[in-house]
């Protein structure tokens, strides 16, 4: 019983002679959809920017020994004092514990296993680097590099130089960029670190490494993996750390948990270590849609408040149609295609400017020390946040315009042909 | 002759500001093809009745027959559909929707009924604008158009269904006497040639006396 047809002529007639108020009303859908495209698609860009940062840099799973106590004193395993308080003072940790018990078997085992895309084998020690009369105490971390650049991306972060060189280079060292800048050298120099213990070794600089966290890039450089066991003097088992990507990072702390139980080790899950940043980014997110949900409510009342108008301005209108046979419904279905079609076209020509000026800020140059794969602002062009912009639009205006157009359809036209 | 419009004991009250008896047991029919005229006071419940009549004013008591059959109770939707299809209205001011041309306007009640096509429709407006003799004025726009003349474009839009019966409040207390002759005679000639039934709710005594017969009410009853 419905005729669209002659419904939307009326709306379209109605919207074209008050184009003032239809460009407004549009244009506050337009501006609230554009900024919550903007900010959204620039907010994500910029968190998943932030994310990788860290992300990228850290093992969903870290296998590593604790420095820690034994739980078990000698003294509680001794039966004649059973049933005795003792107090014990100046506990210390467990010897020689840094290494990881049977690490290759570990290593062969995870390998193995289909859950798991690699694992890693890294060797920490604490050394100096000297330099002239100063030495600076820092890490090196022994890594076997092409299995590090496949699992992570730790390519992008050599500023200088190439993980090749390394793997060819059996006294080669990855300079932290910080170390590079203080002491003064570059690629195809050498530099003499020492041991905590005291041993003095030239190593011949291939590349320098940056990873944007200047604490990290002022202590730590990489080596390959046998010739750092070879400055500890250790054997080719001596592992102190192995890292795990797995394939699908949800199974990341269940994992954990079984390694951790299985091998007696301790094992730290990606979520345990980046708890606070996960924090940070569901902020972000809802100061985002905060913001958007405001503009949009702002752009609500705008269509409502024209609507409203409009509607005062057409009570005769609405009197006479009724009176010559359009329903209630009719009537309110003519005002709310008017606000469904400023919805549409506002909602479109929004998208189209959050697109606009997310191109804009992609665009934009954005170099920063601390993050040297980037060269622009980072933004996120995710289809999924079009369509949540087009829905909200939708929604907003479906809202805006059924109040008045409800109250058009109860409109009496009795009293309005009465009353002049 | 068959009825076109019956009522039935039409009792309406006004509850605000206070309790009021507007129509008191109003019971009258007409039929096919008479041009009747209600006349009264202001206050005498003549345009009450009207807008009960033609199914606009629900809240009454009584029954309303159109076409002998009972119309009191159905649902609004219901109600509207029968006023697009059997009830022409004019009223005293004109109500066109001026941003729409006058062939638009005489249009839209048959583009709702939707019986016809497009064209179809389009021929009938034209027929009947010629008919009025103001065919001349179609493709202009309804506010620009004489008072005169917007009152027969609402005629010609009253009567494009082609209604069982034409209502009028007042359709000529706006006009001067010209065009006041010129409704009355198109009125006279729609009954004449057409067999149109008519029902003018006037003040207008000499526009009154010229029709079939007149309902004269007086404080809500039908004194004549």
């Amino acid at each position: 019983m419905i005729n669209w047809r002659v419904i939307l002529n009326i709306a379209k007639t109605h919207l074209l002679t008050k184009m003032k108020s239809t460009a407004t009303a549009s244009l506050g859908v337009t501006f609230g959809i554009g900024a919550y495209i903007t900010m959204v698609s620039f907010m994500t860009g910029l968190n998943n920017m932030l994310d990788s940062l860290i992300l990228n840099q850290t093992p969903h799973i870290h296998l590593y020994n604790e420095i820690e106590p034994t739980v078990n004193q000698p003294i509680s395993l001794f039966e004649g004092f059973e049933n005795s308080v003792y107090m014990i003072s100046s506990i210390k940790p467990k010897q020689g514990q840094k290494k990881i018990h049977n690490a290759l078997p570990i290593l062969n085992y995870l390998k193995k296993k289909d859950n798991v895309k690699g694992a890693t084998p890294q060797v920490r020690a604490q050394i100096f680097y000297l330099s002239g009369a100063i030495d600076l105490g820092g890490t090196l971390i022994g890594v076997d590099i092409m299995e590090e650049t496949r699992l992570s991306n730790m390519r992008d972060y050599i500023v200088d130089g190439t993980p090749e060189a390394l793997k060819s280079t059996d006294n080669g060292i990855l300079l932290g960029s910080g170390l590079a800048s203080k002491m003064s050298l570059s690629v195809g120099e050498r530099v003499q670190i020492s041991t905590v213990k005291g041993g003095i070794f030239p190593l011949k600089i291939v590349g320098i490494y940056q990873s944007g966290i200047a604490d990290i890039d002022n202590v730590q450089s990489f080596c390959n993996l046998k010739t750092v066991q070879q400055i500890l003097g250790e054997a080719q088992n001596y592992v102190t750390d192995i890292n795990i990507k797995l394939n699908a990072i949800e199974d990341a702390p269940a994992m954990a948990k079984i390694l951790e139980k299985q091998f007696d080790v301790t094992a730290t899950d990606i979520n345990e270590a980046n708890a606070q940043f996960e924090t940070g980014t569901n902020i972000r997110n809802l100061i985002t849609y905060a913001v958007s949900i405001t503009l949009l409510i702002v752009a609500g009342f705008g269509i409502y408040n024209i609507l409203n108008m409009l509607i005062y301005e057409k009570m005769k209108d609405i009197a006479i149609l009724k009176a010559t046979g359009f329903s209630g419904r009719d009537v309110q279905f003519i005002f709310m295609s008017q606000a469904m079609i400023i919805g549409i076209v506002g909602g479109i020509l929004g998208l189209i400017l959050g697109f606009v000026l997310s191109v804009i800020i992609d665009g934009v140059p954005f170099e920063t020390e601390a993050l040297p794969t980037i060269t622009t602002y980072p933004v996120n062009f995710s289809v999924g946040y079009y369509v949540i912009g087009i829905v909200f639009a939708l929604l907003s205006t479906f809202i805006a315009g059924w109040l008045p157009s409800n109250k058009a359809r109860r409109i009496d036209p009795v009293k309005i042909i009465r009353g002049t | 002759m068959d009825k076109v419009l019956e009522a039935k004991n039409i009792n309406k009250h006004f509850l605000k500001p206070k309790d009021f008896h507007v129509l008191k047991n109003i019971s009258f029919a007409i039929k096919k093809g008479e041009f009747a005229s209600i006349m009264g006071k202001s206050g005498s419940g003549k345009s009450t009745l009207l807008y009960i009549l033609s199914t606009m004013d629900t809240e009454y008591t009584g029954e309303l027959y159109l076409n002998e059959k009972l119309v009191t109770g159905r649902l609004p939707s219901e109600l509207s559909r029968i006023r697009n299809e059997h009830i022409g209205f004019v009223f005293q001011f004109h109500y066109l929707l001026s941003e729409f041309s006058v062939l638009e306007n005489v249009m839209l009640p048959a583009k709702k009924l939707a019986r016809k096509t497009n064209q179809e429709i389009e021929f009938d407006a034209i027929q009947k604008l010629k008919m009025l003799g103001i065919e001349n004025l179609a493709k202009q726009k309804a506010s620009r158009i004489s008072g005169g003349e917007k009152q027969r474009v609402a005629i010609a839009r009253a009567l494009i269904n082609n209604p069982s019966i034409l209502m009028g409040d007042e359709p000529t207390g706006n006009l001067d006497s010209y065009n006041s002759d010129n409704v009355f005679n198109i009125f006279k000639r729609l009954k004449e040639e057409e067999g149109l039934s008519l029902l003018v709710v006037t003040h207008d005594e000499d526009f009154a006396k010229r029709t079939d017969y007149i309902i004269e009410m007086e404080d809500g009853r039908i004194i004549s």
